[in-house]
């Protein structure tokens, strides 16, 4: 008797999430796949080719793209450990500390961030450093590296929090534990999940900057994305596509990881 | 027992309650030097005076926001016009902005409909490979997108190949290109909050139209759509506001003829203007337009809890 009709579907609508799925991939698929293109042009394919790639690390440019990489994994590192202790904190204050004064606004002073638009926090960090006479360099890259990524550790931070029930470090405040050793013993590991997730998501976001690095920092001092913006500004190369597939892959494995973490906390509930 | 205890003596029954103060602290100070103060400096520095070749003179202008709404002359006494070169750009990059938006919500929805009425684990799986792009470099994203469609691209090369066309389609720098790499860019992200909604709508409604004879057409436009709106102007919002200050699509893809707000403010630090007051003064009206926006949104949100 009854229709058999399943509400959820509708005509159209998977087409749409392929045709989705394919718009988002096909680009970088495509650049993947010629970056392994042995041919000089960059269009035609003439076999494939790991040259490109020995580009990337012994080529003429090598020197610039390692010097590069090398400021971008120090800064991202530096910014994701000191972002996700900031962001830890802050979420213990505003899911564990009861109220307090100011505890309205912080919630919308951690995501900031994420609402002023990334040239604008790029004018006023330059102009800022600049009115105080701070010397742009590394040090200038990294403190505003550190701002926008305290969104991004916070979220999966204060998700796994809200899912931790309050009782288990009551229990060991009722054991006579002081707070200090509730949060260490207890709150922290049962948060471990969400911290690493935090973490590599601080990293990858710290690591895949452009603008606001482009901003701040000093003559000569390059990362990654800026290096790369630099070559592509006089054309597109192949190198620039192998360096590209390098970072994307980067990029992949460490969201990857951060989701196995994410779930692997989420089983163990 | 003590526990019990404890949370009838104090007030602040919580496990940290009285250090929540000293554990926002470092959020506060970094958050607040680094992004708060800085923007309010911009704003002091919007009415200053140029310096030529980057920097700012101490004085008081209002030359910066003069310059952006009217023409003077070369010598800055003609009686003022409307200087129409920067409320174009402005204008260009609203709509390029808006439309980006339109797109990307009428191939988001069907998608993040479809991935919510997933089962469990499919569903985890579908929106981890929507989640992946909006994880990869942006930079790399445009860039890829610049390979794609210029005139020697694969795109063109194939369109020949298969007969389809026999001359290249200019696409790159030209507004197109510019509208194709922001729907680009922010796709996930218009997905994402949608999903979001998605998952938490009830089923039973849908039951409801459907024994009432609506048809699944009816159903979406008079009951899904309306239930889920809260999920699509967060999604909107999420592809509006970071398209309306895009630098990268419109400097890659768009070249010097199709310049939106993010390049001209651009050009005002590291390019060849080098007028600081000007570009603070940009900065800001772009800022004001975001939170113009964003304080619609917590209004409507507003509202949206009353009800």
């Amino acid at each position: 008797m009854a229709r058999k009709i399943d509400l959820r579907r509708f005509p159209g609508f998977l087409p749409m999430t392929y045709l989705c799925l394919f718009l988002l991939y096909a680009p970088l698929i495509i650049v993947m796949i010629y970056s392994f293109n042995e041919s000089q042009s960059i269009t035609n394919w003439g076999g494939f080719s790991l040259r490109w790639y020995g580009e990337v690390f012994w080529g003429v440019e090598s020197e610039k793209f390692k010097a590069a990489a090398i400021h971008s994994f120090i800064i991202a590192i530096t910014a994701a450990t000191c972002s996700t202790c900031i962001a830890t904190l802050a979420a213990t204050a505003m899911l564990r500390a009861g109220r307090f004064r100011g505890k309205g606004i912080s919630f919308a002073l951690i995501n900031l961030p994420l609402m002023v638009p990334e040239i604008v926090t790029a004018v006023a960090t330059l102009i800022f450093f600049s009115a105080i006479g701070f010397t742009t360099g590394i040090l200038t890259i990294l403190l505003s590296h550190i701002v926008f990524c305290i969104p991004f550790a916070y979220l999966p931070i204060a998700a796994r929090m809200q899912g931790i029930e309050e009782v288990y470090e009551q229990a060991a405040q009722d054991l006579y534990a002081t707070r200090f050793q509730a949060f260490k013993l207890i709150l922290l590991p049962l948060m471990m999940p969400g911290i690493i997730s935090g973490f590599l998501l601080a990293f990858i976001i710290s690591l895949d900057d452009f603008i606001i690095t482009n901003f701040v920092k000093g003559a000569g001092i390059e990362t990654l994305p800026t290096a790369i913006f630099g070559s592509v500004k006089q054309g597109i190369k192949p190198n620039i596509m192998a360096i590209s597939t390098l970072l994307l892959l980067v990029s992949v494995v460490f969201v990857t990881l951060s989701w196995l973490v994410g779930r692997m906390g989420q089983n163990r509930k | 027992m003590a526990g019990l205890l404890k949370k009838t003596n104090s007030p602040n029954n919580a496990v940290y309650g009285g250090l929540g103060g000293w554990l926002m602290l470092p959020a506060w100070a970094v958050i607040g030097i680094f992004l708060v103060l800085p923007v309010l400096m911009m704003l002091v520095y919007s009415f200053l005076t140029k310096e030529f070749r980057g920097g700012v003179i101490w004085e008081f202008s209002m030359a910066a926001y003069d310059q952006f709404f009217f023409d003077r002359g070369l010598f800055g006494d003609d009686p003022p016009v409307i200087e129409w070169t920067y409320i174009t750009i402005f204008w260009r990059s609203i709509w390029q902005a808006a439309l980006a938006t339109f797109f990307c919500l009428i191939i988001g929805f069907p998608t993040a409909w479809f991935i919510a009425t997933r089962a469990g684990k499919n569903r985890s799986v579908w929106l981890f490979l929507i989640t992946i792009p909006y994880w990869v470099n942006l930079l790399i994203r445009t860039i890829s997108m610049k390979f794609l469609i210029r005139d020697t691209g694969p795109l063109n090369e194939w369109l020949i190949a298969s007969g389809l066309i026999s001359e290249p389609i200019h696409m790159i720098n030209t507004n197109f290109a510019v509208q194709l790499g922001l729907f680009y860019s922010y796709l996930p992200f218009m997905v994402l909050p949608i999903y979001a909604s998605v998952e938490r709508y009830n089923f039973a409604l849908s039951e409801a139209a459907a024994d009432l004879y609506a048809s699944r057409w009816t159903t979406l436009r008079r009951i899904i759509l309306p239930t889920v709106r809260p999920g699509i102007i967060a999604g909107c919002i999420l592809v509006f506001v970071p398209s309306l200050g895009a630098f990268l699509a419109p400097d890659l893809l768009g070249g010097a003829k199709n310049f939106m707000i993010g390049s001209l403010i651009e050009e005002q630090f590291k390019g060849n203007a080098g007028n600081w007051p000007f570009g603070a003064a940009a900065s800001m009206i772009l800022l004001s337009m975001v939170l113009i926006v964003l304080t619609f949104y917590a209004r409507a949100q507003g509202k949206e809890g009353a009800r």
